[in-house]
């Protein structure tokens, strides 16, 4: 067999017969650019160096493997691990990958950031890497997430980004995107996008993935040192899917159950959610093939979900690669249900998750019903709550 | 020989460049769009292009999403863009393109779409965000059913690229006048002029240069460079506030 056809994903970015690179012909100079620079970074000592030590005394990796006791016992089940993302530096993993690619973008001289955001944690973490390297920083966020996330949005103008209203489309992550893109296909020549997620055209899903795989190289150590032996199942709430991904990779060639969670808002048959593999069909979106939400005539549906992070059309390709191989399953988790987990977690561990990672809680609830006292799950805790609180508020019907 | 290429052939005899005008399908109506075209084609359209709107345009400034929102809302899909097509070959013989994103052609399965669409009488496409390294199975079948296959090269373009777009493309190829989205604005000088040149280095087919050409004006400079003149967000801006683009047309024929 050919040995060049066997790699995953091949020189264009197809895992299988997802991914690869769908985009106005302007931006491929820098697409080709940008994986040139990448491929020569990622071996680059001076790089791994700076990055490692900003992962450190920036960040604060690594982050905690936290026993989450009261929840294991409150459950009765199985041990129940967090991967404590939520404590990175700025509340969540999106930091990991927004400081590797500010690094990145400075490297190959480019003197401004721009990027999309959903829950406003990627515009956090990006506009965070840009005051670290010294460039100008532009975000785009739709008015809706504008909306819920309005403390995030406060943040990002504290940390000098330019904050651009999307009104256009659904005025959610998918229509900041656009704009995202538009602005690249502009002003590329001295312009880095920051994609946030592990979706986009190649070499975004591998480069962020790369990024992220952080999280589960410093899980898999954690987890051998405190139990000395690898977890029964890992859990984490996909978006794009860079948390899970994160988490995931690392243990890829291990036997182990992996459940990536996605967002069920009002229940699928509603149409009222964002969950591609259990309401969508393949599709060309934003620079990729993968699962999307679309009509028959191949428009893109609205999404909804309670938590902005995870209200998207579209997942990253590499894990609609994995479902096929059955290496990672997929389920959803409602609005209702994450809610739930949002309070328990925040009662039962003095952990206020993000709306995003209740969504993964909700699941270690579900499972830990079948799985023994001996079981061993890891659950990635992918950010913290704070962002989400006046919104669960509003939910509420409470008046802050 | 395509009827795209007939008419690129038939204007150098003449001395002549192709004016190609753009309009959204659909916007305000179907059978607007059916009007147009003909007005388009008395007032001196040698091609003319019909975006198909989609949720999604990531290569277009405001004015074209604006007229995509209201072309869906008032129900335009492929489908109905491909009868409307049918149609107007009962009046018209002028060559038609569908300008359109790639996943309404792949949700329609582009096999049958590119059947579908030759028997309706279109000529050739345009598909911004299907660069020719994703397009082999589109190739195949549209060199198979004779669709011409139109990819776009940019300002940004490297000799590679311009070698591999070239290749691809039949009936003409679409140069981006700009390192941006459509409806924002142009200058044509002296770079223009050599990133032309260097595209007529590696190839003979015709270069029909688009995007934030807003005037006559500016189209005539664009002709005295390029192979045929691309008009959209002016035109689309023009129907949009209900005014007549016959005259427009015109004016912008006399200068090309
Ligand atoms: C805390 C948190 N978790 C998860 C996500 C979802 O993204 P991904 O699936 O790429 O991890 C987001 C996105 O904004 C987020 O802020």
């Amino acid at each position: 067999m050919n040995k060049k056809s066997d790699k995953v994903p091949d020189s264009k970015g197809h895992f299988g017969q997802y991914g690869g690179r769908f985009v106005p012909e302007t931006l491929m100079p820098a697409l080709i650019e940008l994986e040139k620079a990448y491929r020569k970074y990622r071996k680059n000592k001076d790089f791994l160096q700076e990055l490692k030590i900003l992962q450190k005394d920036f960040v604060g990796r690594p982050t905690p493997l936290y026993f989450a006791g009261n929840l294991s016992e409150y459950l009765g089940g199985p041990k129940i691990y967090l991967k404590r993302e939520d404590l990175c530096h700025t509340g969540a993993h999106k930091i990991n990958n927004a400081i590797a690619q500010a690094l990145l973008a400075r490297r190959m001289g480019k003197t401004r950031l721009i990027a999309e955001t959903g829950a406003g944690q990627h515009g956090v973490a990006t506009a965070t890497g840009a005051a670290l390297a010294g460039l100008e920083c532009e975000i785009y966020m739709g008015s809706e997430d504008i909306r819920r996330q309005a403390l995030n949005v406060f943040r990002m103008k504290l940390l000098g980004a330019k904050v651009t209203e999307v009104t256009l489309g659904s005025k959610t992550l998918k229509d900041a995107i656009n704009e995202a893109l538009r602005d690249w296909t502009t002003n590329v020549r001295n312009t880095h996008y920051v994609l946030g997620t592990v979706f986009g055209p190649h070499p975004y899903p591998v480069m962020v993935r790369d990024f992220q795989s952080i999280i589960g190289i410093e899980a898999r150590e954690q987890i051998m040192k405190a139990e000395n032996r690898l977890p029964d199942c890992l859990i984490a709430c996909v978006g794009g899917g860079s948390n899970s991904i994160g988490l995931f990779h690392a243990f890829l060639k291990d036997n182990i159950r992996m459940i990536g969670v996605e967002a069920g808002g009002h229940g699928i048959k509603s149409g009222k959610h964002a969950a591609r593999f259990a309401g969508g069909s393949l599709g060309i979106f934003q620079g990729c093939k993968s699962y999307l939400l679309q009509d028959r005539d191949g428009n893109v549906l609205g999404t909804h979900s309670v938590s902005a992070g995870l209200d998207y059309a579209s997942v990253g390709p590499e894990h609609c690669y994995l479902r096929d191989l059955r290496k990672i399953e997929y389920t959803y988790a409602t609005d209702r249900e994450a809610l739930r987990a949002f309070e328990l977690l925040s009662k039962i561990e003095g952990i206020i998750p993000a709306l995003e990672s209740a969504h993964a809680i909700t699941e270690a609830v579900k499972v830990a019903s079948s799985m023994n006292k001996k079981s061993i799950i890891i659950v990635n805790l992918s950010g913290r709550g704070d962002k989400d609180v006046q919104e669960v508020a509003r939910i509420k019907g409470i008046r802050l | 020989m395509s009827r795209i290429e007939q008419t690129f052939r038939d204007l150098k005899k003449k001395g002549r460049k192709a004016l190609i005008p753009y309009i959204m399908a659909g916007d305000p109506s179907l059978d607007a769009t059916k009007k147009f075209v003909i007005d388009l084609e008395r007032a001196g359209a040698d091609i003319i292009e019909l975006g198909v709107p989609f949720s999604d345009p990531l290569a277009d400034g405001p004015t074209i999403q604006r007229a995509s929102e209201r072309a869906l809302q008032h129900g335009t899909t492929l489908k109905k863009v491909l009868a409307l097509v049918k149609e107007i070959r009962r009046q018209s013989e002028i060559p038609l393109i569908l300008m359109t994103y790639y996943n309404p052609v792949f949700k329609y399965g582009t096999g049958a779409f590119v059947k579908k669409a030759v028997s309706a009488g279109v000529d050739g496409m345009i598909i911004p965000d299907l660069i020719p390294d994703e397009a082999e199975d589109f190739i195949r079948l549209a060199r198979q059913h004779r669709l011409d296959t139109i990819f776009l090269l940019a300002p940004t373009s490297t000799r590679e690229r311009i070698s591999r777009v070239a290749k691809a493309s039949t009936g003409f190829i679409y140069y981006v006048s700009i390192t941006g989205i459509t409806g924002a604005k142009l200058s044509v000088g002296k770079s223009m002029k050599n990133r032309l040149d260097s595209i007529k280095s590696v190839t003979k087919k015709p270069v029909a240069a688009g995007f934030g050409i807003s005037n006559p004006e500016e189209a005539s400079k664009v002709a005295k460079l390029a192979d045929g003149v691309i008009i959209g967000s002016a035109i689309v801006k023009l129907i949009s506030q209900g005014k007549s683009i016959k005259n427009f047309i015109k004016a912008v024929r006399k200068a090309v």
